[in-house]
């Protein structure tokens, strides 16, 4: 027992060690037959390229991968430090599927590590796939999205999601390379590469130079469609275009924030439909509004790519009826606004951008645009601002996000009612920590709104109306509404209630770079301070560790079952559309 | 929009050396300073870029001050801040400057000055710039400045 245990951690250290020599892909990496990846080897000393062994299966690597890595004598890191040799070859591809065990060595260094290379069935399950994501979606949404706009009687509740009937279920986890905490970057690019990788990270393993545009990568899903098929492919998200979830359908970098290069990286692939935000990396520095810091005008660089451009909702329904067969939709510098402040507020920027589209409405015209070509489509929906509202905690513009992405699969399940060949995934990207405990009520007696927080019986039921039935409440700010809690964050003040004035601020930044409480809401009535805890450097919520829960219908989705990692779900999808067999012919 | 330039009164000017310390000391000699507002930067706002108001194109040159919210510094040495209309709350991801409002005004200072609390409200005061501008140490892009400027906690 007692070598168990030390043999036990051994393993454990071994894992942990930073300066090990590292393969990527990674052990136990999944690969497409077929799909180029590059290869790296780090190893963690200066090493002579005559030392440096490497076989595949008891192979030369040179026979099984076809290609000769190139040999790096020295990496460097920051200020120059000499991080070790390296082993670098581009764009591999394994054409057959089975178990590959590549061993290496130089000098004192070995690394030994095992890739399963998988190949899909030869014919696809389905013509389209409609992949959407909430971003951040937790359980806690979903429960607060169904009560807020369906309404409970006597425990059950009185309708029910468009989510809630989509019949194939996976708990996804979705830990990063590096740890069990994860970012929307890596992983969305589980998702649409089949990889895992380290939080920031779009379409390669993060190596350990600090160039951000060097790392190993893998294929995306929109250019394995673009490589084996004639498909269209789409992009919607209410989020930036080029921010981590849309831009992990199509960009290799280890850094989310390379957002000007993904504009690029996103003209390479050409998707077919692309609508959202984030027209400010669309601009040449000299426009004001501009965030690039080059003088490129990719509007313009679009527009010559055959793109007609929208720029306003009245723009979007226009585009869609001029047949150019691209549309590129960009309807806000930055994020777009939330559906609370976009329809009913008119708080956040809705003043200098009065005609943003939805989510609904985009996924209308994309699915009307994308089902027009005979060979199906991948369409990617990102609900963004459920994460982008849950960071801040402002879980009433998250639960509305929440009812809004709830009614764009309400237009897919429609669509999908036509065209029944098609494969709808319903998931998130990570979760939030956060849970519903109960209601608050203004009725309850005394002026601490603490007292008037209703738990277990106290509770009772909301009394959220929906008198027009479009799936909101007619009012947010109703007398007995959910309360949420989060299980994180900085130091902030609870109001215990709705921000009407604009999304929630919880905590800014001080001169020594700490988050403190916003004072702007300390005066509320009835406000009361909350002690973070989590690092003071934190300025919001984080992500939780939770499992994601995936659900999905249509051909293919009895793939989705059990515990499955994030990078697994992709081996569905390549599944669903035969990606291992080229169907350009 | 209509050009704003108050004319000065005895009383404004002592108001303004109660409120501003700096002007007493370092800058005597102007107290007709003209006023810039968050909300008169720019005439319009688009997703194919921002236009630069008619009073901020008037007062280029000119010497303005500018009421907002002292951005932490990006280094400790830069040789400015970031002057904000509300005070800054930055997501962990948005490390760059590219992610910050669309209306933020760089501030160069005269010389270095300590850092206020961020929700203090601040005035600076300086020459105004526009146009695009990369800062050649941080490589900082911005597109309103104030070039010798100074501020005060008001």
């Amino acid at each position: 027992m007692r070598m168990l245990l030390s043999a036990l951690a051994a393993t454990t250290i071994l894992a942990g060690a930073a300066q090990a020599t590292t393969v990527y892909p990674l052990d136990r990496a999944t690969i497409l037959a077929g799909s180029p990846f590059d290869f790296k080897v780090e190893f963690k000393a200066v090493v002579k390229p005559e030392d440096v062994k490497i076989t595949v299966n008891g192979q030369d690597y040179k026979t099984v991968l076809g290609k000769e890595a190139e040999f790096v004598a020295e990496e460097k890191g920051k200020e120059d430090k000499v991080l070790g040799s390296a082993l670098i070859a581009r764009g591999l591809t394994i054409p057959a599927e089975g178990a590959y065990k590549i061993e290496v060595t130089a000098g004192s260094e070995s690394k030994t590590v095992t890739w399963d290379v998988y190949n899909t069935s030869s014919t696809p399950k389905a013509k389209n796939i409609i992949f959407i994501l909430g971003d951040g979606l937790s359980v806690a949404h979903r429960t607060g999205a169904r009560i807020m706009s369906k309404g409970m009687t006597e425990g059950k509740a009185n309708g029910r999601l468009n989510m809630d009937d989509l019949e194939h279920m996976a708990f996804v986890g979705t830990s990063s390379t590096e740890a069990i905490a994860t970012d929307s970057a890596n992983t969305m690019s589980a998702y649409m590469t089949g990889h895992k990788t380290a939080v920031n990270a779009l379409g390669v393993y993060g190596d350990r130079t600090p160039d951000s545009l060097d790392d190993p990568k893998v294929e995306t899903i929109a250019e394995a469609i673009r490589r084996q098929t004639k498909k269209s492919i789409g992009i919607v998200s209410t989020a930036e275009i080029e921010d981590a979830t849309p831009a992990a359908v199509v960009a290799h970098t280890r850094k989310r924030a390379d957002k000007e290069q993904i504009v690029g990286m996103m003209l390479d692939v050409k998707p077919d439909v692309i609508l959202g935000g984030g027209s400010a990396y669309f601009l040449g520095k000299e426009t004001p509004g501009s965030k690039r810091k080059d003088d490129k005008d990719y509007i313009k660089l679009y527009k010559e790519a055959g793109y007609t451009l929208a720029t306003d909702k009245t723009e979007l329904q226009t585009a869609t009826g001029t047949n150019t067969g691209k549309i590129l939709g960009l309807f806000h510098t930055g994020n777009m606004d939330v559906t609370l402040d976009r329809e009913f507020l008119k708080k956040g920027t809705v003043e200098k951008f009065p005609n943003q589209p939805g989510l609904v409405e985009m996924t209308k015209v994309a699915l009307g645009e994308l089902s027009k070509n005979e060979e199906g489509f991948f369409l990617m929906v990102e609900g963004a601002s459920i994460d982008k509202m849950s960071h801040p905690l402002d879980w009433d513009r998250a639960l509305v996000e929440t009812i809004e992405l709830d009614q764009a699969v309400g237009v897919a399940r429609e669509f999908a009612k036509s065209h029944p060949d098609t494969l709808i995934v319903v998931t998130g990207d990570h979760t939030h920590g956060v849970s519903i405990i109960g209601t608050v009520d203004d009725e309850k007696p005394g002026t601490e709104m603490r007292e008037k927080v209703g738990t277990y019986a106290e509770a009772g039921f909301p009394n959220y109306t929906d008198e027009n039935k479009d799936g909101y409440p007619d009012k947010i700010d109703v007398s007995r509404r959910l309360f949420l809690a989060a299980t994180n964050g900085p130091d902030h003040y609870e109001t215990f209630r709705p921000k009407l004035d604009g999304p929630f601020v919880p905590a800014i930044q001080n001169e020594k770079k700490e988050y403190v409480a916003n004072e702007a809401y300390k005066d509320v009535p009835g406000a009361v301070f909350v002690q973070g805890n989590i690092p003071k450097t934190g300025d919001s919520g984080v992500h939780a560790v939770d499992d994601v829960v995936l659900q999905s219908t249509g051909p293919g989705s009895e793939g989705f079952k059990g515990y499955m990692e994030e990078s697994d779900i992709y081996r569905v999808l390549a599944d669903t559309f035969a990606l291992g067999t080229t169907q350009t012919n | 929009m209509p050009l704003s330039r108050p004319k000065t009164t005895r009383r404004d000017v002592l108001s303004l050396i109660a409120a501003l310390p700096f002007v007493l000391c370092a800058r005597p000699s102007v107290a007709a300073v003209s006023t810039l507002a968050f909300g008169e930067l720019y005439s319009k706002f688009g997703v194919l870029g921002l236009e630069f108001s008619e009073k901020v194109k008037a007062l280029s040159g000119q010497e303005v001050s500018i009421r907002g919210f002292m951005a932490p510094p990006l280094r400790a040495e830069a040789a400015f801040f970031v002057l904000t209309e509300i005070p800054m709350s930055i997501c962990p991801f948005c490390s760059t400057d590219a992610d910050w409002p669309d209306n933020i005004v760089v501030v160069y200072l005269d010389e270095k000055q300590t850092f206020v609390q961020p929700s203090q409200a601040v005035e600076a005061r300086g020459v105004l710039e526009f146009g695009s501008w990369t800062d050649p140490e941080t490589g900082f892009v911005s597109l309103l400045r104030l070039r010798a400027a100074q501020y005060a906690a008001v």
